[in-house]
């Protein structure tokens, strides 16, 4: 539990437009994601990387968590893209089509080689792999443990649709086995999963509905592409008063529990054993991180003592 | 850095510019801006700025600004000097 950080809401925003990236410290999401890839034209590449580099010379107290996604790796403008943009120290990069655990490998190589050059800490550069292709959720799994610099994997609708040769809906059944997909490989390894982008900005009742059915399946952030989605987002992500309360009363539950020598116990005709105290935890630090409580959960709250 | 043929980079975005390059016997500064009145002079220091850092001698850089920040102008600057510099 002691790397919880909230990554509810990923923003997109366009690497070659300074009327976007000088809005970045004003957008109230958990993340951005500065975009050198489909945002940006083929003829704009070298400049797009200029300017992402000089905006982020200029933002030096920084609110927000920023990820930069680079072009592919199999492309001629990753290495420049990571050469121009890294000596400005983002958090990380987003890494498109990470297919195969040994693309996440390479990126990890030139980082380490970067930080190195950099005088940074080897490990600073975290990576966020999109998982966009039937090949990348085939192998998410593995994927997930390819590098210690994984802080998730981020799930891409929209590139994984056109790869199956299918459309996209806004109910998403056909998403379905590769959501589960990248949820189970992120679960297994302990990293986030994090959903694609809704794509219509002005449908705020699907993107609610697509944002409650990813949280249920255990999703912990979504990107997007507008920051009038950011609201809807966080409203889902924010855990019920109800959930909170429940919560406490179940860390309560079970530390009198364990006080009278048993591992598990009853509360209001429900049993509370580890399971339920490790959910309740989850809701705790989650309720934490919105301000709506101020205790620490730590891993004796959850496991007793020995 | 010598400028070797025309080079243009920027957009005609709010908060963007457009910057264009290209050789001169001498070092010349052309500046369009919806905020020329009030701003030239930075704007000029800024781009004085970039051309010595990048030892430019001469050439002729005009620009039409539409409201763009320092590291904006620094930045479409710099990619119009890398695409005049020849190869």
């Amino acid at each position: 539990m002691a790397d919880f950080k909230l990554r509810r809401s990923l923003l997109y925003v366009p690497g070659n437009m300074p009327s976007m990236l000088q809005n970045i410290p004003l957008f109230q999401c958990d993340a951005v994601q500065i975009d050198l890839e489909d945002a940006v034209p083929l003829s704009e590449k070298d400049a797009a990387r200029i300017l992402v580099r000089r905006f982020l010379d200029n933002y030096k107290v920084r609110n927000k968590e920023i990820l930069v996604r680079i072009n592919g790796l199999d492309t001629k403008w990753a290495l420049d893209d990571l050469k121009t943009v890294l000596p400005a120290k983002p958090d990380g990069i987003r890494l498109p089509k990470a297919d195969t655990p040994e693309v996440v490998e390479h990126l990890d190589t030139l980082l380490t080689e970067y930080e190195e050059e950099l005088g940074l800490r080897v490990g600073h550069f975290k990576i966020l792999p999109s998982i966009e292709t039937a090949e990348g959720v085939l192998n998410a799994p593995k994927t997930a443990r390819a590098s210690d610099r994984l802080i998730g994997l981020a799930f891409g609708a929209e590139d994984y649709t056109a790869t199956m040769e299918i459309n996209r809906t806004k109910t998403g059944e056909e998403l379905f086995n590769a959501r589960m997909n990248v949820l189970w490989g992120a679960k297994a390894a302990g990293i986030q999963a994090i959903d694609s982008i809704f794509a219509d900005v002005n449908d705020m009742e699907a993107l609610r509905k697509e944002t409650e059915l990813i949280k249920k399946l255990g999703f912990t952030g979504k990107c997007m592409i507008n920051p009038r989605q950011i609201d809807i987002i966080h409203e889902v992500f924010a855990p019920k008063q109800e959930e909170v309360d429940y919560a406490l009363e179940v860390m309560d539950a079970i530390k009198r529990a364990r006080e009278m020598g048993t591992g598990v116990i009853s509360l209001k005709g429900k049993m509370i054993d580890r399971p339920v105290v490790v959910r309740a935890a989850r809701v705790l630090n989650t309720a934490r991180a919105h301000g709506m409580v101020d205790i620490v959960i730590n891993e004796e709250d959850i496991n007793g003592t020995e | 850095m010598e400028i070797l043929k025309k080079g243009q980079a920027g957009t005609m975005q709010s908060s963007d510019l457009m910057v264009t390059v290209e050789p001169a016997d001498r070092l010349l500064i052309e500046i369009e801006s919806t905020v020329k009145k009030q701003f030239e002079h930075l704007i000029r220091a800024k781009l004085e700025e970039v051309l010595a850092k990048n030892a430019v001698k001469s050439g002729k850089v005009s620009i039409s600004d539409r409201g763009a920040l320092d590291y904006a102008i620094e930045a479409r600057l710099e990619a119009a000097l890398q695409r005049a510099g020849g190869a």
